[in-house]
């Protein structure tokens, strides 16, 4: 596809998803939730069709985009995890699991490792204080996280 | 007479592998030919047993809990299934000690039955309150919530009452009920176990709240990071709605009540009332000067009901039982019950409900059992991110929204965190201002660029460069955070910092110095 077909294509896709929130009180976060959905990011090109769809300036979408810490501007990897990082976790030794899960994925927080495969995050809370520390892997929670575990996720994200 | 057994499905229990647990009592179940019905609950809250499995017998419900997969073949061969003896067997589940020593209002039937089961909570006293508030008028519902003494449960401790007197009293074509879910402090999830184990209470607390201010829609807003609750909360308004919980006509009376169910997008300041009315209209998350307060211009203009879920699910058992039925428990000017969150380094953590007045002390020590590591305890963070960290010499304090003001800390959403002595608290300071830097939604100097300073000159002390000086320049730059801010973000910070060095002053004694003590 051309840059020029693809950019075509999200335009039409993002007005869909307009088309079907813009009667929603309040209907901004709930589309760009959608549309991060659908693309699993919030391409640049959506941008002016959001402005133009709720009749705003294309700098209080981006104002808005650029707020969350959510919304991704690039396509995340296969997988996501999400490492707590708040203090429940850093109690029971968040520090050393967020170490250990670095060096195996050989990446950093807010990367992506080099074959696609994970995207690593920070996160602060997933309410599972009880059962720290805690992480969540593509949406499933995972709690008392140890080397066993880690490994196994490890495993996971590389298969 | 199948045989019936519950499994959590609460995300608590799910990350400590309940699943796996649900998939291979099935599976067990096929293979020996054994005919049982398996029903999901919510979690009763005791973390440190779940995946916690009950069985209903002739003389009540057994539990067994941790079950791990590995578990499943022997507690057949037990006989569990008419509550035969096995290792993990733990009795009777309201006679287990963490559960037996609460006093559940709010929670009282988390985690008993099908969270999605309108006649089991029904069955359980549910909508009474409801059916009680439809039948009065909008003033007297209002009366009951203020006689009861109930305070805002979200941290701030504002009376409910009176802020729904002043929506009620506010005139306006459109008048809305917020739900603040936006649950972000490390060591709370009571929100969470709420909306995932008994989400009719929320959605009947929030229909009260409507009829008695005269608004006819409501708004729960959940953060991103419970897609558990948000599916839970969407099934039950779905559900509610074809009951006819909500709709035109709420059970069947003139008045109209109905809810949506929205998701935050990860930035922990929308747990900040204003900021998350923001957000709601589709808006940079950022805080709102006040006046004018909510009740009078909030959601869209709209004089508007604020609450956080604890408050809004405490509401239902206040109009179904009386103001004084509440008002009885607690102590001085903190009435009622408290639904305290046990988390961190503890032995035994979990949600424990009680009326207010336990010392710290006992919560850590007796409740809690002391540290998961065995360790010392060094420090407590009671009320989150925002809250001050408090050593054993301040375990005698009341749980009291007014007795953990006099000793500069606060109770915030009732959660507390336990740390052991490997604990360092300039490391902990240090933390502090940088969750505010990440999270400050910009809008004031002393919280955006403050908790940057703050940052960095912690840096400096940790690094033993004029280290007296640097701790005088925090504290005066916590002074003006404190005072300057705009919203408890910035105004709060201060508490774990401040909290650290006053009574931990060792930890930030120069590098050099430190390292000769050791």
């Amino acid at each position: 596809m051309t840059m020029q077909a693809a950019s075509t294509e999200i335009a039409s896709r993002t007005a869909a998803i307009i088309d079907e929130m813009k009667g929603l009180e309040g209907p901004l976060l709930p589309i760009l939730h959608s549309i991060q959905e659908e693309f699993g990011h919030v391409p640049k090109d959506a941008l002016p069709v959001i402005a133009d769809g709720l009749n705003l300036s294309r700098a209080e979408v981006h104002g808005v985009v650029s707020f969350y810490h959510d919304f991704r501007a690039k396509p995340a990897g296969r997988h996501v995890l999400k490492l707590c990082q708040a203090e429940a976790c850093q109690s029971m030794g968040s520090d050393a699991v967020a170490a250990k899960v670095k060096q195996l994925l050989g990446i950093d927080f807010h990367e992506t490792a080099r074959d696609g495969s994970v995207t690593l995050e920070p996160v602060y809370c997933l309410g599972l204080c009880a059962c720290s520390p805690s992480a969540m892997l593509d949406g499933e929670v995972i709690g008392r996280l140890d080397d066993e575990k880690i490994e196994e996720i490890v495993a996971e994200v590389r298969s | 007479m199948i045989p019936r057994i519950y499994i959590p499905a609460d995300s608590g229990a799910l990350a400590l592998g309940a699943e796996k647990v649900a998939k291979a009592i099935e599976k067990e179940l096929q293979e020996r030919g054994v005919e049982a019905k398996i029903v999901r609950n919510g979690s009763r809250g005791a973390y440190f047993l779940e995946p916690m499995v009950e069985v209903a017998t002739d003389k009540g419900r057994v539990a067994y809990g941790p079950v791990k997969p590995s578990d499943i073949k022997s507690l057949f061969d037990s006989g569990f299934l008419t509550g035969g003896h096995h290792k993990r067997w733990l009795g009777a589940p309201d006679k287990i000690p963490f559960l037996a020593k609460q006093t559940r209002l709010t929670f009282a039937r988390c985690g008993i039955n099908d969270p999605l089961s309108l006649d089991a909570y029904k069955s359980l006293g549910g909508l009474r309150g409801l059916q009680n508030a439809v039948a009065m008028a909008p003033a007297d519902v209002v009366k009951q919530v203020t006689e009861s003494g109930l305070r805002g449960r979200g941290g701030a401790g504002f009376p409910t009452g009176i802020k729904w007197k002043t929506v009620l009293d506010t005139a306006g074509a459109q008048k809305y009920i917020v739900c603040n879910a936006d649950e972000g402090d490390s060591a709370t999830f009571a929100d969470r176990m709420i909306m995932e184990g008994d989400p009719f209470v929320l959605i009947e607390g929030m229909a009260i709240a409507g009829i008695a201010t005269g608004a006819t829609k409501g708004f729960v807003y959940i953060r991103s990071e419970y897609p558990h609750a948000v599916a839970t909360m969407n099934k039950a308004v779905a559900i509610a709605r074809k009951a006819g919980v909500l709709g035109l006509n709420v059970l069947g009376s003139p008045n109209a009540f109905d809810m949506e169910i929205r998701v935050g997008a990860g930035a922990y300041v929308c747990g900040e009332e204003t900021s998350l009315l923001n957000s709601l209209e589709g808006k940079r998350g950022v805080v709102r000067a006040k006046p004018p307060l909510p009740a009078i211009q909030g959601l869209f203009g709209k004089p508007t009901v604020i609450n956080n879920v604890i408050s809004l699910a405490s509401v239902p058992i206040i109009m179904d039982k009386g103001a004084a039925y509440y008002k009885d428990f607690g102590m001085g000017r903190s009435r009622g019950t408290i639904p305290i969150q046990i988390a961190g380094n503890v032995k035994q953590g979990g949600l424990f409900e009680t009326a207010f007045g336990l010392t710290l002390g006992e919560i850590v020590d007796d409740i809690a059992g002391g540290t998961a590591s065995g360790r010392p305890v060094k420090a407590v963070q009671v009320g989150g991110p925002l809250g001050a960290y408090f050593p054993r010499a301040l375990f005698d304090t009341p749980f009291d929204y007014e007795e953990f003001a006099k000793r500069d800390g606060l109770i915030g959403h009732a959660g507390i965190t336990v740390f052991d002595d490997t604990a360092d608290m300039l490391k902990q300071a240090r933390f502090a201002m940088e969750f505010c830097a990440i999270e400050s939604c910009g809008k004031c100097t002393p919280c955006r660029i403050g908790s940057t300073r703050g940052v960095e000159v912690l840096d400096k002390v940790a690094a033993g460069i004029e280290a007296e000086k640097n701790l005088a320049l925090v504290t005066d730059l916590c002074n003006t955070m404190k005072f300057g801010s705009l919203c408890a973000l910035g105004g709060f910070t201060p508490y774990p910092v401040m909290s650290s060095i006053t009574h931990f002053p060792e930890d930030f004694k120069p590098a050099p110095a430190r390292v000769a003590a050791e």
